[in-house]
This record gives structure tokens, sequence and C-alpha cells, in this order.
């Protein structure tokens, strides 16, 4: 065991969304600051890591998904589905999904960078429907973070005066791309609305460091001119910058360790590359390693005074685990057959979608969903020209084939499908949760989760009310549908939970110690001077992309953390 | 018979290669080229990425009669007959096989398939598929290439037929060969500033003035963005 000389103000565990936004706050506020980061270094503007504007003969794959990169040769995110030697396991009837990012960055290097503000209902939703808690705070609380968010960060995106979509200070948005003006006319005739997407790319410059968007359509391999929003390019670099920072990559955290007045004194750890064991000390620990990896970890930071795991004397920790819910469809657009080829690459997935528009109609569910529209002549890469010319199905004529005819399909039917993804909120469960297996460890030795979540008939309700809109729109846009409708024997083709990677609830934040891990600042209420700066603090996800709200609570989990250390508490 | 094919193959794999070029060949045809592929690649890989495709390329799967088979095949899928190339210009065969070795779910289809294929060109015409004469192998391959055909003796045949279009068009279109061949023009940086006016007149569709109001000036992307006290937009 070797043991940094310095005591650190404040250990960030994780390099993700809340830990890059606590590492730069605390460090613009004068902390000295160590990021532990269980992954390597990660710049994409470095051509050792760079997969932008690579082309698909660069792969021997040409871009193909591989245990290694799940979401394709080119994706940014080292880690995925699976990890060597980190394994999890699962209760009998669960099929949970976790990925797992290990980079400097975490998971934000590949996100779809879809920024949305929580509204003024997400954070009340028990007074509106009588399931699952209000979070303690409310919209007020958090919008001047979100405000501070935008201008920081920089999103795209309109100020539309919706009541549950609040408006922020955007960038403005890139023009539609012609399926997604199909889509808007589609949308429009069914009574549903469209707007701009809101992404947190750099449509417009905000700072000299910062590049502006050249639209590759490439966010998800991490953009090499730092103009979309990756925790490391954003907020870690100008971080370390500040001189205040020292970053541990490779570095795994153990636990918390705690002295027996049950506050904590630093982290153990262990380096991955020569497997030593290593100890940091600090005056403060902000745990932000995603909701389930800062649940194991406070789980498996046993002492006698935190007998049941740190935080978890609520038996809280790991519970109300929640992921969004999700489910998809495609059509084929024969208007958009043998159409004029030119570069509509973009901006990195949509220019427009439909926020949730039946808020407080009499359904069979209880929370709302959002719509996100992709299609369009996107670059090949390995899949494409699979059943290459299978929509002559739908016009009448012979499916198959070979010879130079196919070419002429090929280019016949490029860019003729529209897609509608849907992402919703589900209802969070006290039986839904993480908890360490005792019979197995990954090969640090680090207990592992251990994962038990049912989707409930919530979520199945609203993802039968998904596909019967998506069917509808799809057709409303002069679609063909593809593929067969999903039943209920399928759940209405509602992802597993985990699979849309929005996972969150596992400490979440109360007034009442026994019901909550962290209290509103995401302070444990079990040792003050332990937080959590990730979405393991959310009482109830809403039907929007986390990330925005996490950067949101960091920042205000970080202020508050100055606050106390000003006023000698910490 | 069979042995003086493999000798044949043997020989001409053997033989002093063209640089950049592959050649493998049949006993009753010419020498079947194709363009070879790097085997080296250098694309933001980690270590265990490159561990493993250094694997893959070490590792030997297909026979050499099978290798022909799929050369044979890619060429009568997409033949080289024009301008933008075939499947054999663009190293088909080398993609199927890394592909068909990286992906584990594919090896016993192809090879499978190869063997159906052989077998019931040699009950049909008395030999391997290879080793039958052109009018022969597309006759064959006009039994197989539609899938909405019924017999079902030739279901085996269809689903290999049809997996191996499906690779040889995926292979081709993430090639430059495939990129000129569609006309594909991204993967640059470019200013997007929507879809050209003709295009959108074509298809009857315009831009909202209200929405095209709120979209981004591409003249002002450079100018850093400020915004007054109530959210809008000041640059």
């Amino acid at each position: 065991m070797s043991t940094d000389d310095t005591t650190y103000d404040a250990i960030v565990v994780g390099s993700g969304a809340g830990g890059g936004m606590a590492t730069w706050r605390l460090a613009q506020a004068g902390l000295r600051v160590a990021l532990v980061e269980a992954g390597p270094w990660y710049d994409p503007a470095h051509d050792s890591q760079r997969t932008q504007f690579r082309y698909p003969w660069e792969s021997p794959r040409r871009g193909a998904s591989t245990r290694l990169r799940p979401f394709g040769d080119f994706n940014a995110c080292i880690g995925g589905w699976e990890l060597d030697g980190e394994p999890f396991t699962t209760a009998e009837g669960t099929d949970f999904m976790w990925w797992r990012a290990r980079m400097l960055g975490g998971r934000t290097n590949h996100w779809g960078r879809i920024s949305l503000r929580f509204g003024p209902l997400d954070f009340k939703r028990r007074d509106i429907d009588g399931l699952g808690d209000n979070w303690p705070i409310g919209y007020e609380d958090v919008k001047p973070y979100y405000d501070k968010v935008d201008k920081l960060v920089g999103v795209f995106g309109t100020n539309e005066g919706l009541p549950n979509d609040p408006d922020g200070f955007f960038l403005p948005p890139p023009k539609p791309r012609l399926h997604e003006m199909y889509y808007i006319r589609g949308a429009r005739s069914a009574g549903v609305p469209v707007f701009p997407a809101r992404k947190s790319i750099l449509t417009k410059r905000i700072n000299d460091e910062r590049g502006v968007c050249v639209y590759c359509r490439q966010c998800d391999r991490a953009c090499s001119l730092h103009a979309d929003f990756s925790s490391s390019t954003v907020l870690i670099y100008p971080a370390v910058a500040s001189g205040r920072v020292d970053v541990y990559t490779n570095t795994m955290v153990r636990k918390v360790d705690t002295s027996p007045d049950g506050s904590a004194t630093g982290v153990s750890c262990i380096d991955r590359g020569n497997r030593r064991e290593l100890r940091i000390n600090g005056r403060s620990v902000v745990l932000a390693a995603s909701a389930c990896s800062t649940a194991r970890i406070l789980l498996n930071s046993i002492s006698a005074r935190h007998g049941s795991g740190l935080g978890n004397s609520s038996g809280h920790v790991g519970r109300y685990l929640h992921d969004s819910t999700g489910a998809s469809r495609a059509a084929f657009l024969p208007e958009l057959m043998d159409r004029d080829v030119y570069n509509e690459d973009g901006v990195g997935g949509m220019h427009v979608y439909t926020p949730w528009w039946l808020e407080g109609a009499n359904l069979n569910f209880a929370r709302g969903y959002h719509l996100e529209i992709g299609g369009g002549m996107g670059m090949p890469s390995y899949g494409f020209g699979f059943a290459a010319n299978q929509y002559k199905e739908f016009l009448g004529e012979r499916v198959g084939g070979y010879g130079n005819g196919l070419r002429d399909d090929v280019r016949r039917f490029y860019g003729s499908r529209l897609s509608i993804a849907c992402r919703g909120e589900s209802v969070p469960q006290y039986g839904n949760y993480c908890e360490l297996d005792p019979d197995v460890v990954d090969e640090w030795g680090i207990p592992v989760l251990r994962f038990d979540y049912r989707w409930t008939e919530q979520e199945i309700n609203q993802a039968r009310h998904m596909q019967d809109t998506m069917e509808e729109l799809l057709e409303a846009s002069g679609g063909i549908l593809l593929g067969d409708k999903p039943g209920p024997e399928r759940q209405y083709g509602l992802t597993q939970p985990g699979e849309i990677i929005h996972e969150v609830g596992t400490t979440r934040m109360g007034d009442d110690p026994a019901t909550s891990v962290t209290n509103r600042y995401g302070q444990l209420h079990d040792a003050g001077n332990v937080f959590v700066a990730d979405a393991g603090t959310f009482v109830s996800q809403a039907d929007k992309n986390p990330t925005w709200t996490i950067l949101a609570l960091a920042w205000r989990t970080s202020d508050y953390i100055v606050e106390q250390m000003q006023q000698r508490n910490l | 018979m069979k042995m003086n094919r493999r000798e044949t193959l043997k020989s001409l794999l053997l033989a002093p290669l063209a640089a950049g070029a592959a050649t493998a060949g049949c006993a009753t045809g010419a020498p079947v080229n194709w363009t070879e592929l790097p085997r080296e690649y250098s694309y933001g890989r980690t270590e265990a990425e490159r561990q493993r495709d250094r694997e893959l390329f070490a590792e030997s799967y297909f026979s050499e009669h099978e290798l022909v088979t799929i050369a044979v095949l890619c060429d009568i899928i997409l033949p080289s007959d024009h301008p933008n190339g075939g499947a054999l210009d663009a190293g088909l065969p080398d993609f199927v096989e890394f592909i068909v070795k990286d992906r584990e779910t594919l090896k016993l289809p192809v090879r499978g398939g190869i063997a159906w294929l052989d077998s019931y060109a040699v009950a049909e015409f008395g030999a391997d598929f290879v080793n039958i004469d052109e009018p022969q192998r597309l006759s064959i391959c006009d039994r197989i290439a539609w899938p909405d055909v019924e017999d079902p003796v030739l279901q085996p045949g269809i689903r290999f037929f049809s997996l191996m279009r499906d690779l040889t068009l995926t292979g081709y279109y993430t090639t430059g060969q495939g990129f000129r061949d569609l006309g594909y023009q991204g993967n640059v940086a470019n200013v997007w500033d929507g879809v050209p006016a003709e295009v959108l007149a074509r298809h009857g569709l315009q831009y909202e003035p209200e929405w095209l109001a709120k979209c981004v000036d591409q003249s002002r992307r450079n100018i850093i963005a400020t915004w007054d006290d109530d959210m809008n937009l000041t640059s």
C-alpha cells in the first residue's frame, strides 16, 4: 500500500458529467482536488485516440460492433455492457443491462448530447399522480444552475415557453434535414408538437478554447474540436490547467475510508496498471462514479460505524434504481426514394424532436415520454447494404437478385428511412435495486453488484402507447411501417432495464434520513463530508435525458461544499 | 480431381503476387484476382483491441477452397465490369474472411453455406461450385438469389446467398469505390445550412418562416454567444 502524502480538500471519484463538473467547480473555487478515474486519460483530439473523421475502411470490420465497442468500432466509449474481469450478477427474472465506461470523461464521450432541463412538474410527480415521491427541491432551486450550465457548456435549442420543458440560454439550432421536414409535416397533421432539438453541441462559438460544430454527425465518436459536451474536454482539461487538480487514471476505488467518528478520511484504491493498493487522503469525498457504481462503493465501505455500508443506515443505498423506458420503430418513405444526394450529415443525431405533449391526459400510465427522430443519408458502415432492396416489396417488385442492378437499388433507397425512438419516465420502485452479491468479486477483489429490477404495468402500458404513437406519426409522415408491431408478448417493445443507460436513483436525496441517502445537497445523512454528485441522488428522472440535471446538481453540490468549507463545517 | 484442384490452388497462392493483389484460382477457370486489403490499422484503438485484431489476422479459418468460393460469389453479386469497380476490386474476399472470423455467428452459416452450395453443384453438374462452368454457376444463383422462392430444397442456399449478398454489399459500400458509387459526400468538415432550396422545392416542402427565424445564422457562428437576462441571444 502506498499513500500519497497530499491531503486533498476533495477527492472526486469518477470523471463523467457529475465528477467533471465537481472537479471543475471545486478547483475553480481554489480547492485542491484529486480526480480518480478507473480508466485511461482520453482526448479525442489526440490522433492515437481519435475515431472522428475516420472512413469505414480505416477499420478492418468497417465500424461493426465488438464486445469491446458495443456501439460500433468508431464509437468513442471505452467500456461497454461487459467488462473483462468486472462482472455483475442479476436476480432470477431480471434482465438488467449495465453500461460502464472506463475512460476520462466516462459516458459523456459518446452520449447523444440531448440536453433537457427537468421541468417544474418533474420534481413533484407524487403531487400529480400519487406515485413515487417528490424531490425535496423544486425547479426554482435548480434553475440558476441550469442557467449557468447552459452558458458554460453550451446547448442549442429554442425558447418555446412550454410549461414543463423550460426555456434556457440556448445557442441557435441547425435547420432540419429533409426526412425531418417530412416528420414535421406529419406531426403537424397529427396534432403533435415538434420543435428544434436541444443538444449540447456548439452551433456557435462560446469561448476561444473550444471549436464550433463542423457538422460531421459523429458526436458519438467524441469531438476532436471539443465542439460538443464531453466532461473531459469541457470541464476536466480546464480544471487540470488550473494546477489544483491531480488526476489518478486507471485507478479503481475500492471503498471510502472513515474514521471512528464516521467521517471520511479518504479512499482506498487499486492501481489497475500495477495492481498495487493506493490510499488517497482527503477532507471530503465526492462520489460521481455513476448511480450504480457509487452505490457499490458505498455498500463496500463497511466499518464499525457504518455496518451496512457508508450512508446506508436507512437501507436505501441501491434502492429506487430506475432507468428510462424506450421503444422504437421505423418506416420506409417512398417520397424519399431516388433522392438527390448531398452532404446532410448535420450534427450528431436529430435536429428536431417532440417533447411530451399529453400532460394531464387521461391515460392508463402515469408518466410521459418524448420522441427522438432518426433517418437521413448517413455515412455507410458495417450493416449498410443489408437487405438492400427489401423495400421493393412495397413497390410490388421482386426482392433479391445479384449483379449491377443491386447498385441501382442501393442508390434508390439510400436515405429513405425514417425512425422514431421514444424515451420515457418510469416510476421509481423500492423493489427495484442493486445490492452486493456476497458470492462474487471482480478481479480486484471488490464485491460486485447484483441487480433485481422488473418493469411494472406503468411502463408496459406506456410502451404500448409509444407503439401506437410511432405508427400514427410514421404513417402521417408518409411512411410505410417496417417490421412487426410488438405486442404484449414482448412488452410492446419496451427496452430492458438499464438499456437506455439513464440509470438513476440509487442514493436518492430527501429530507428524511429514514427514507433517503443524501440531503437536498447530495450530502450523505450519515457522513457530513461525503457527497454524491451523479444521478444517484435523483428521486425521479422525468422523461428527460439526465445529463443536464446531473451537471446542474453537481454544480449545486459543489457550491454547497465550498460554502460549508468556508463556514468551517467541513 | 480434388487433389489436382488443391495442388493448383496451392501453386497459385504460392506464386509471387503483384503488389496489392491477391490471387487464387479454380481448376477450370482463370485465377481469381482481388485487391488485397491492408492488415495493419490505426484508428484510436486500445491495447486490448490491437491485440484482438492481431489475433484475428493471425487466425486461419477458411480453407483456400472456401476463400475462392467466396471470391467467386462476391464477383457474381457485384461484378467488376463497372466504372466504380466491383467486389473483387474492393477486396471483398479479404473483408469477408476478416468479418467472419470477427463475428462468431457468421462462421457456421458461411462455412455451411459453401458446403451446401458445393453439394448442390455436385448433384446438379457433377463438380464443386467453383469447378463448374459459368453458365452453370449462374443457373444455380438464379435459383437461390430470390427469397420468395418456396422450394424447400433450396432454402439453405437462399439463406446463404442472401447472407453473401449482405456481406458483399456492406463490404463494397464501406470502401472508397462504394462511396463513389453511392455519391456519399459527408464525413468532412462543413457548415450545414439546411436542405438545398431546389431539393425542398422538388419535394413540395418549405421551411416555416417562424422555425427558420430561430435557426443558426451561419455567418455569425464564430461570434461568441452572449445573451440578455431574458435568455435572448444577443450576438
